[in-house]
């Protein structure tokens, strides 16, 4: 049987959805057993710049790492955006609201001019390449990266939500955050987190990016009908929405 | 023929995030011997001005996959700190619940899955479910059973939902606590397992001693993860964690964008065998007699040994968690909501996440609003001693084989099991 060549890369941020790779547990041995991992740096001392699938953890900070990620994709036949950071530059993307000069002062005081503490706007990986496929998610959903990479590897179109967190949440009976005054940015968000935030009580931040299609209209009654401003919603989608347009 | 000798490891493996080695010999002359810290700098003290005060634990807990817990635990102290909030005793213990699940999430993947392919002299825990199946599915079983007790209390994996200011947004049920108590029962065989396996190739770890200072928060009663003051091998008494930076004296220097630390010393420890020099004597019985099993003694001084206080700590971990389910249910999980009113203030949150004591400090306006922040971070404060441990080990060994002195050069990086996005994540601020 043909196994196909698989990497894994990281660029700016936390590993933490190399982390859901890895917390798959034997699953991730049943995986393996049908690819040929060839590089993943976090895991294994193995190098390689031979592969067909690459997946990529990160954001993109660094015009050294802009070349890098140009070769990946040179490297690659399909290439997978890992995470938030990665899909839709994910927290990172908070630096892109404040002026560079400013943000180096601010962490690094006086030595802020030094060149190897140079940093750029934070990009998605689909700002510097092409992506193939796109797991969501600040962490991604593990069972959601392990379908799609079955999927793949028996030449399957993967399945990707295209309705908003709160299908998720209702279906698993959930009462509604906006019933206790909180505001949720679950009516916008793209699912298939199987609704992990307000499952444990906490409104939904939109780590999966805004849903294609989002009903505004709804949004917006539900607003109204709890007695909040489209501005406490927008305030709600800083955290994971900056530079990102929501499509009615 | 002179004997040269170039060693240059570009991103170390098996290690969280980004660090280089630098060594270059000739003739047994060493000329240059450098830790580099190249990874990507993402600004987090600067990205979370001008943030709520209930949006900090979900943005800093970003700066790390593997210690998520323990940054969105010392966000939330800092916060509750800064606005003058005292939590619940079932807080309290459910917090260290949560914080003893990702200890040993944390230690059992450096252990298991980056540390034990160099005892076993392979590349990777893969070819190892082939060659050590039984003993992959030890780590394998020890790790899942961490992740979904962090599920359980935390309401994730990485990232946590429930730990906000205040208490939790979802408390466990009293039923779902027995069933932890009982699965945390069940890992302790496996744990003892785990012990075994490293007996058994722990001469494989290097023999390389050098006096360090070891800083870690202590406390009088308990071996502590989650209260106390710093401590320090070089001093008597502690000092405040209000005055971190005292301590951390956090400075810029050219072979890395993470902020190195240095203290009594040009540098120091944390982490695991940290908290083991400071707080042995507070060990339970299965931790202490692990402990003993491999010849673990207070005043180590070998960074490799980290490695064996990480497994201790595997054990003490859930022998505590045992006693605090225990004590959870003896008086029962009551219903609390967390409240908070948001007041200016500035507060510090301090905890020992699995590499290291861990401080975040916060300034808040009236509105709740964070004006500044300081995040430092326990990666930051080993990097200069990674770097005086190279000085130091790298004389001894240059005779060697080139690749033998990278092997062992690799593993007392990896010793100290660092977390490099972490470290970079960090800050210095003024405060106004």
């Amino acid at each position: 049987m043909n196994r196909p060549a698989i990497a894994i890369f990281d660029f700016a941020c936390c590993e933490g959805c190399q982390l859901q790779i890895l917390n798959l547990e034997e699953e991730l041995l049943d995986l393996i057993s049908v690819v040929n991992p060839v590089e993943w740096r976090e895991a294994s001392s193995d190098k390689s710049d031979q592969y067909q699938i690459a997946i990529v953890e990160g954001s993109i900070t660094r015009p050294a790492d802009e070349e890098r990620l140009i070769n990946i994709r040179k490297n690659s036949q399909t290439l997978i955006a890992l995470g938030a950071c990665a899909t839709i530059g994910g927290i990172n993307k908070l630096k892109n609201r404040f002026d560079s000069a400013d943000v180096r002062q601010t962490v690094y005081g006086e030595a802020a001019d030094r060149p190897h503490l140079d940093t750029a706007p934070v990009k998605a990986l689909d700002e510097v390449v092409k992506v193939d496929w796109k797991v969501h998610g600040c962490p991604i959903n593990n069972r959601e990266f392990a379908r799609m990479l079955r999927a793949l590897l028996i030449g399957k179109r993967p399945f990707v939500p295209t309705y908003p967190v709160c299908v998720e949440c209702k279906l698993k009976g959930n009462p509604c955050l906006y019933d206790y005054g909180e505001i949720c940015l679950g009516p916008i968000t793209r699912a298939g987190c199987e609704a992990k935030c307000p499952s444990g009580g906490f409104w939904c931040y939109g780590c999966r990016g805004y849903v294609e299609d989002a009903n505004i209209d709804a949004a917006r009654e539900v607003m109204h009908q709890y007695g909040k401003t489209v501005a406490d919603l927008k305030s709600r989608m800083s955290l994971f929405g900056t530079d990102q347009e929501l499509t009615p | 023929m002179s004997d040269r000798k170039h060693i240059e490891v570009h991103h170390v493996t098996r290690v969280e995030g980004h660090g280089n080695i630098v060594v270059r010999a000739g003739d047994g002359r060493i000329e240059e011997v450098q830790w580099q810290v190249p990874e990507a700098p993402r600004f987090f003290e600067a990205m979370v001005r001008g943030r709520r005060w209930d949006e900090i634990q979900p943005i800093v807990s970003r700066i790390c996959g593997i210690c998520s817990v323990a940054h969105s635990l010392a966000a939330i102290k800092a916060v509750e700190d800064a606005m003058g909030i005292s939590v619940s005793e079932q807080t309290d213990r459910l917090r260290l619940l949560a914080h003893y699940a990702e200890q040993l999430e944390s230690h059992s993947l450096h252990l298991g899955y980056l540390v034990a392919p160099d005892l076993l002299g392979v590349p990777s825990v893969i070819p190892l479910a082939s060659s050590h199946p039984e003993a992959v599915r030890t780590v394998i079983r020890i790790h899942r059973t961490a992740n979904e007790w962090m599920e359980l209390i935390a309401g994730r994996m990485t990232h946590p939902v429930s730990l906000v200011p205040g208490g939790f947004t979802l408390l466990p049920s009293e039923d779902r606590l027995r069933r932890l108590k009982q699965s945390i029962q069940a890992v302790m065989p496996e744990l003892e397992a785990l012990s075994d396996l490293v007996l058994s190739a722990v001469d494989k770890l290097p023999v390389f001693e050098r006096d360090t200072e070891y800083v870690a928060l202590v406390d009088p009663d308990v071996y502590t993860f989650y209260h106390g003051q710093v401590g320090s091998t070089d001093i008597e008494g502690t000092v405040d964690i209000h005055h971190f930076e005292d301590v951390a004296n956090e400075y810029v220097c050219d072979q890395s964008t993470a902020k190195w630390a240095r203290w009594h010393r040009e540098s120091y420890a944390v982490g695991a065998l940290a908290r083991f020099n400071l707080n042995a004597q507070l060990l339970l019985p299965g931790a202490a007699e692990t402990a003993r099993r491999f010849g673990l003694k207070k005043g180590c001084c070998n960074p490799y040994m980290n490695n064996i206080a990480q497994l201790v700590e595997c054990i003490q971990a859930a022998e505590h968690a045992i006693v605090l389910i225990d004590e959870l249910l003896s008086t029962g999980i009551e219903p609390e909501k967390p409240v908070v009113e948001a007041r200016a203030g500035m507060g510090v949150g301090s905890v020992e996440a699995p590499r290291g004591v861990l401080f975040h400090r916060y300034a808040f306006d009236e509105d709740g609003c964070c004006v500044s922040a300081n995040n430092t971070i326990p990666t930051n404060q080993n990097h200069a001693n990674i770097q005086k441990d190279f000085e130091a080990f790298v004389p001894q060994i240059i005779d060697r084989d080139q690749e033998e002195v990278r092997l062992l050069l690799e593993m007392l990086v990896r010793a100290y099991d660092p977390c490099i996005s972490c470290s970079t994540h960090h800050l210095d601020v003024r405060f106004v």
